[in-house]
């Protein structure tokens, strides 16, 4: 049997998103920015997909701007709309649990003299709003918070922060970096305050190399890469149509029956949680209910190393992440979000991440019990002393 | 404006009546070397030189950096050929090649003649003195100094004309495959690879042996091994990799024996596979990249008790090497940024807060004596699962 339990680190593609993916490559693979047909005919895609993403959020198509994916949108968002506007103040909010993807272009700002404040969290990872209010200051011009928390799935209160922001500093702007969020919640950008999100296509069974950041038609930002002059000179380089197309289908798959897709998502995460707190010396990080995110875990097994455990079951068929996959890759992988959270050292460097998708089963939730059941016993024996 | 080169070796010149022996290896090695090239060669022996010629286009940069990696090279000289049509043809001939190669024509010179064809009208100094003069003519603001000088031209008369002056720096050693097989002990890290690089500097040919501790250890682990193999295979020429799931080992060590020995003892079952591996692939030795003191397990006392269990020599080419100066040949040979890949390696995984630095060989086989009940047939497991890989660059 195999079970993927890592779709927080990327997704199956949809058959349909493939289906799209081909048919731009093969047969309409013109360069929209050419003035003949061919070209014309690749245009049509893009406006497609722009117009289903901007339904999506309830924002207009022209506020849609496609990008090479989650990273860049979240360069694009911190960096350009920091430098555009440093004339109003050098202040910067963000969380300290924040993607790699924000945090480094928040300290490439620091570099350049801006001054950044980064706010702490609670033990489930969720920032509270008075330290927010008291971070704002009237130099501040940019906050920026996760929606959903790629490591524990905490949901942060993004909708009373970009209020609380709204208020007391009108001037700001409110970005979202909505990675793990976008198709899991009805996220109405204009509704709430929120001046700028950034997506992922490759998160939400739409293709890797592409995403998207929306920009609010008033927010004062300025482009990120240079060139040829596409999307209104917004962002240059010639438009990804296989991607773009691509993710257009997979963001109206994802807001398809929703409220269906919703509850089995829950459901099988509710399934997970309440199976995996029965085997001992296991401790769930996250916020459950309300407050986490529908489709991510995070489980500490005490007395078991994560990099172990995650080989151990992938030798099963079973994939998850230890820590987060696009920060592992260092000398030391543990994770500074579950310091932030300060997590018993004994879980540490124990965490494996398990994250769903509305593919996943209650039969493979069942099977990777059975295989836990049956491993943790086994690599706690054989530990480093 | 260069189709050749005239290798030059050193060592292997001097092996008396196995010279061919020698020289047929460094072809063979060249070969091989070239094989990853653009382009087309043939390369030949004639009287005591190896030539290669380039048929055709080919890319100077790679062939030179190919042939650099060849051990048993000792110079590399990129040289111009051409039909014997008497001296004023090959007057021109060189006067065309300097024009092209010391455009500036301010230089120091000698010119260095041989005929190796003894019916050639001229001797070799009278070829010397003649064609300085149609140096010093053609380029006025050259000169001529017998004892240091800038541009050493040399002129070598055969079946055809040779005209070369640089000599780029080869390796060195003596070519892979003229000094036997010996079976590399291959882990993820720096040392090893170096280790193997070294030995087969020497000339002898290498096959590798890598422990693998799934899950401990993981597949990107594994795979940075291959990488590694790779790597040095461009020096080595293709590598045989045996690939050893040790885990189960590894655990019962864990539950039967102190846990302070347990790297140790580990280490004797890792000598002892891939002595087995050595053996049966006909291989000389085995080759580690221990070093003395570099950790517990490669103090004197620890080498010699994981030594004990071999039958074969264990060569240690980078035994009394500093860490930096073992860092260094792995930057030049180009492994270090894989090496430095943070996997973890399985002598890694279960190693004790203080592993003993002293090991008493009466101790460690009387800890070793716990273990007779299963460990040879996870042994002969471990053997008969090993998978082995070709690497090949």
């Amino acid at each position: 049997m195999e079970a993927y339990f890592d779709n927080s680190a990327t997704t199956r593609c949809l058959d349909p998103v493939v289906d799209i993916v081909v048919k731009t490559m093969k047969e309409d693979y013109g360069n929209p920015s050419s003035r003949h047909g061919k070209g014309m005919e690749a245009e049509q895609y893009l406006r497609k997909s722009r117009e289903i993403i901007a339904k999506t959020l309830k924002v207009k198509e022209k506020e849609i701007f496609f990008t090479s994916g989650g990273t860049e949108s979240n360069n694009w968002a911190i960096i350009e709309t920091a430098l555009a506007n440093q004339r109003a103040g050098k202040h910067v909010v963000t969380t300290a649990v924040e993607h790699a993807a924000v945090i480094q272009p928040m300290m490439y700002l620091k570099e350049l003299g801006f001054e950044v404040t980064f706010l702490p969290v609670d033990g489930t990872g969720r920032i509270s709003l008075e330290e927010l209010e008291n971070a704002l200051r009237e130099d501040t011009i940019l906050v920026s918070m996760m929606y959903v928390n790629n490591e524990l799935g905490t949901r942060e209160p993004v909708e009373e922060a970009a209020a609380l922001v709204k208020k007391k500093c009108p001037k700001a702007l409110f970005h979202t970096d909505a990675i793990q969020a976008y198709g899991k919640y009805q996220i109405y950008p204009k509704k709430i305050g929120v001046d700028l999100l950034s997506v992922s296509g490759h998160k939400i069974h739409g293709p890797k190399g592409v995403g998207f950041l929306y920009v609010d038609e008033k927010a004062k930002i300025r482009p990120l890469i240079l060139g040829g002059g596409q999307q209104k000179g917004m962002r240059s380089g010639t438009d990804n149509v296989p991607g773009i197309a691509g993710l257009g289908v997979a963001a109206e798959a994802a807001y398809q029956d929703f409220a269906a897709k919703q509850a089995l998502l829950r459901s099988l995460k509710e399934y997970f949680s309440e199976k995996v707190a029965t085997l001992p010396d296991t401790r769930i990080n996250g916020p459950l209910g309300e407050l986490g995110a529908p489709h991510i875990v995070s489980v500490g097994f005490a007395g078991v190393r994560s990099e172990v455990l995650l080989h151990a079951l992938e030798e099963r068929g079973i994939y998850v992440s230890s820590g987060s996959a696009c920060s592992s890759n260092k000398t030391l992988p543990v994770s500074t979000v579950l310091r932030e959270i300060h997590l018993d050292s004994k879980y540490l460097d124990s965490t494996v991440r398990f994250s769903f998708c509305t593919q996943n089963t209650k039969e493979e939730i069942d099977y990777c019990m059975d295989t836990l059941r049956e491993l943790l016993p086994v690599l706690r024996r054989y530990t480093r002393h | 404006m260069f189709h050749a080169f005239l290798i030059k070796y050193g060592e292997i010149g001097i092996k008396g009546k196995n010279r061919y022996l020698f020289e047929n290896a460094l072809v063979r090695q060249i070969r091989h070397s070239l094989k990853t090239v653009d382009g087309e060669f043939d390369v030949y022996k004639e009287q005591g030189r190896i030539f290669v010629q380039c048929q055709g286009e080919f890319d100077f940069d790679e062939t030179v950096e190919a042939l650099k990696r060849v051990f048993g090279i000792v110079g590399i000289c990129p040289m111009v050929q051409a039909e014997d049509k008497g001296f004023e043809a090959l007057a021109e001939d060189v006067l065309r090649f300097l024009k092209e190669v010391y455009p500036e024509g301010n230089y120091t010179f000698k010119v260095n003649a041989r005929r190796a064809r003894k019916d050639y009208p001229m001797q070799s100094m009278e070829i010397n003195a003649a064609l300085g003069e149609r140096i010093l003519d053609a380029f006025p603001d050259t000169k001529v100094d017998v004892h240091d000088p800038e541009v050493l031209l040399n002129v070598e008369i055969r079946e055809q004309v040779y005209i070369y002056s640089k000599i780029i720096p080869g390796p060195g050693g003596m070519p892979v495959g003229c000094n036997g097989k010996a079976m590399l002990l291959l882990s993820g890290g720096i040392d090893s690879p170096v280790a193997g690089y070294m030995i087969a500097k020497r000339g002898v040919l290498i096959d590798a042996v890598y422990f693998h501790a799934p899950p401990y250890t993981s597949e990107r682990a594994k795979q940075k091994v291959v990488d590694l193999a790779k790597i040095i295979s461009r020096y080595t020429g293709p590598i045989n990799l045996h690939i050893v799931n040790f885990t189960d080992i590894q655990l019962y060590i864990y539950e039967k024996c102190p846990h302070e020995e347990l790297t140790i003892i580990m280490r004797r079952y890792m000598m002892r596979i891939a002595e087995h591996f050595a053996k049966e692939t006909r291989c000389l030795g085995l080759v580690t990249g221990e070093s003395i003191g570099q950790v517990a397990s490669q103090t004197m006392q620890s080498l010699a008790a994981t030594n004990e269990v071999c039958e074969m020599p264990v060569f240690r080419p980078v035994i009394a090497f500093d860490k930096q100066e073992i860092v260094d040949i792995s930057q030049k040979i180009g492994a270090y940024e894989t090496s430095i890949l943070p996997f973890e390696d399985c002598c890694t995984i279960f190693v004790a807060k203080h592993p003993v630095t002293k090991p008493n060989l009466k101790i460690i086989r009387r800890s070793e004596e716990k273990l007779k009940e299963k460990i040879d047939e996870l042994v002969q497991t471990a053997i008969e699962t090993t998978e082995t890989v070709w690497i090949e660059e």
